[in-house]
């Protein structure tokens, strides 16, 4: 269980299901992310704040650390690779960057146009981006926090039960000063909440 | 023991779709995908050719590929490990998704039959020919950090290139990297897997929408024996043979289905 003391953190919020959020962590400041209920993901970019055309790189991620999952020590490379945070504090062991995030579009094609009327990660991240003057093409391959993607030696790729407990957490402690942008994953038609959202809950610890 | 509610019926009823199509995704599907291209097979006719060119080790290329045609990459060494983004020409916000691909098509091993998906739901290319079946949807290309195996990278050939593109570096996708065997161990460990690659190689990706291309002609990071600069990879590009009513690229599942069909809703 992590030493950090919730009383002594300088941020401390809970984000409603279906959500986004958005704050600055200074460098060497620790963001700690809390799955309250359990199976709940949470999909994450990254930019450095003093050029956001430098961000998250899933790719330059996976190289650097020659494995498809991010866990305790993985660096989360930028797209100049360059390490924005690294995962410090890990509950859970296994988190995804392969399978982006969910949106209308990629809904109505993988369960039926019924569903692109559904509130999705991507609309999350638009707006959320719109604050920073950014747009659609600042997503990019996203991190899942508390999502199971395994991907087997054949190369089948499924989004899975969660493994995360209630009250599961993952700590990052920044490299340099980041945006975080992060959507309460709103998804209802596969796995990776449970088939209902719950909320989360953001702390930061100053350095 | 949980309660019968409205809302844990729905769940359960979105769960059962979700197996269901899973089941699907990963047992017909797959069994319905083409075999691999055989070597030396599927000769383009002459009068189909629109282009022909090679790229140098370590450099790129960029170009516009027209809806129904297709871009031929030839691994003339089997040495060659290219790297791949596509944009919409209409709109370049549209962009390949590779999350979205391996996550609809349900698996990251992607070869013929399957296809390259946008970020909008529609398909960009079809893996309509491949005789090499081991491409890295995962890693990417080479990058700027490290001990470069080249003068130029990937990194740095994408940047020039969406620069001549009209585009910067924040258009840059994660990338496709094509005749490059990556394996994923149960522990997330990847490996190089030899013998997966071949002299003559080619894979044939047609554009189903009309599409800007970056290549990068550069090595795999992973590949254990990075070939020297000077090895090209030859491009044919040519109009689109027509295959009937057995198009390789449609015999997958209800997903791909709809993606087709969002996809031709921009040409009705």
């Amino acid at each position: 269980m992590s030493r950090r003391d919730p009383q002594l953190a300088i941020y401390d919020q809970v984000i409603a299901a279906g959500q986004p959020w958005s704050r600055v962590a200074k460098c060497g400041q620790v963001l700690r992310i809390v799955d309250s209920e359990g199976q709940q993901a949470v999909d994450a970019l990254f930019y450095c704040a003093d050029d956001v055309a430098e961000r998250y790189s899933a790719q330059d991620t996976l190289r650097q650390q020659r494995n498809a999952y991010i866990g305790l020590g993985t660096r989360l490379m930028s797209s100049e690779g360059r390490a924005m945070l690294t995962v410090i504090g890990d509950s859970c062991g296994r988190h995804d960057t392969s399978a982006g995030c969910c949106s209308c579009e990629s809904n109505a094609v993988r369960f039926g146009e019924p569903t692109k009327y559904q509130h999705a990660c991507r609309e999350n991240f638009l707006l959320e981006l719109a604050k920073h003057g950014m747009g659609k093409r600042d997503i990019v391959a996203n991190v899942n926090f508390f999502m199971n993607v395994p991907i087997d030696p054949v190369g089948h790729f499924t989004v899975v039960d969660g493994i995360s407990q209630p009250g599961g957490y993952v700590e990052l402690r920044a490299e340099m000063d980041v945006l975080c942008v992060l959507s309460n994953c709103p998804q209802i038609n596969n796995p990776c909440n449970g088939f209902n959202p719950t909320p989360i809950r953001v702390l930061i610890w100053g350095s | 023991m949980a309660i019968a509610t409205p809302a844990n019926a729905a769940a359960e009823a979105n769960r059962r779709r979700y197996e269901a199509l899973r089941a699907a995704g990963q047992g017909a599907t797959l069994a319905a995908l083409p075999p691999k291209t055989a070597p030396g097979s599927a000769p383009i006719p002459p009068q189909c050719v629109i282009a022909e060119d090679e790229v140098p080790g370590g450099w790129y290329q960029t170009m516009r590929l027209g809806r129904g045609e297709v871009l031929r990459l030839i691994d003339v060494t089997g040495t060659a490990t290219p790297a791949l983004i596509a944009w919409r020409e209409d709109d370049p916000s549209e962009r390949m998704n590779l999350a979205d691909t391996v996550k609809v098509q349900w698996t990251a091993a992607l070869q013929r039959g399957h296809v390259v998906l946008s970020d909008m739901g529609r398909v960009m290319l079809s893996v309509v020919e491949d005789t090499c079946g081991a491409h890295d949807a995962l890693v990417g290309g080479s990058v700027a950090f490290g001990e470069p195996p080249l003068p130029r990278n990937t990194r740095a050939n994408f940047i020039a290139a969406v620069g001549k593109l009209g585009l910067d570096r924040r258009d840059i996708p994660a990338a496709l990297s094509l005749f490059a065997p990556i394996n994923v161990g149960a522990d997330g460990h990847f490996t190089w897997r030899d013998g997966a690659k071949a002299k003559g190689d080619f894979v044939d990706l047609r554009a189903e929408m009309t599409l800007l291309l970056a290549i990068s002609n550069c090595p795999h990071p992973f590949q254990p024996v990075a070939p020297d600069a000077a090895r090209p990879l030859k491009f044919v590009r040519y109009r689109a043979q027509d295959y009937g009513g057995d198009d390789p690229c449609r015999r997958t599942g209800a997903e791909i289905g709809r993606a087709f069909a969002f996809t031709n809703r921009l040409f009705a």
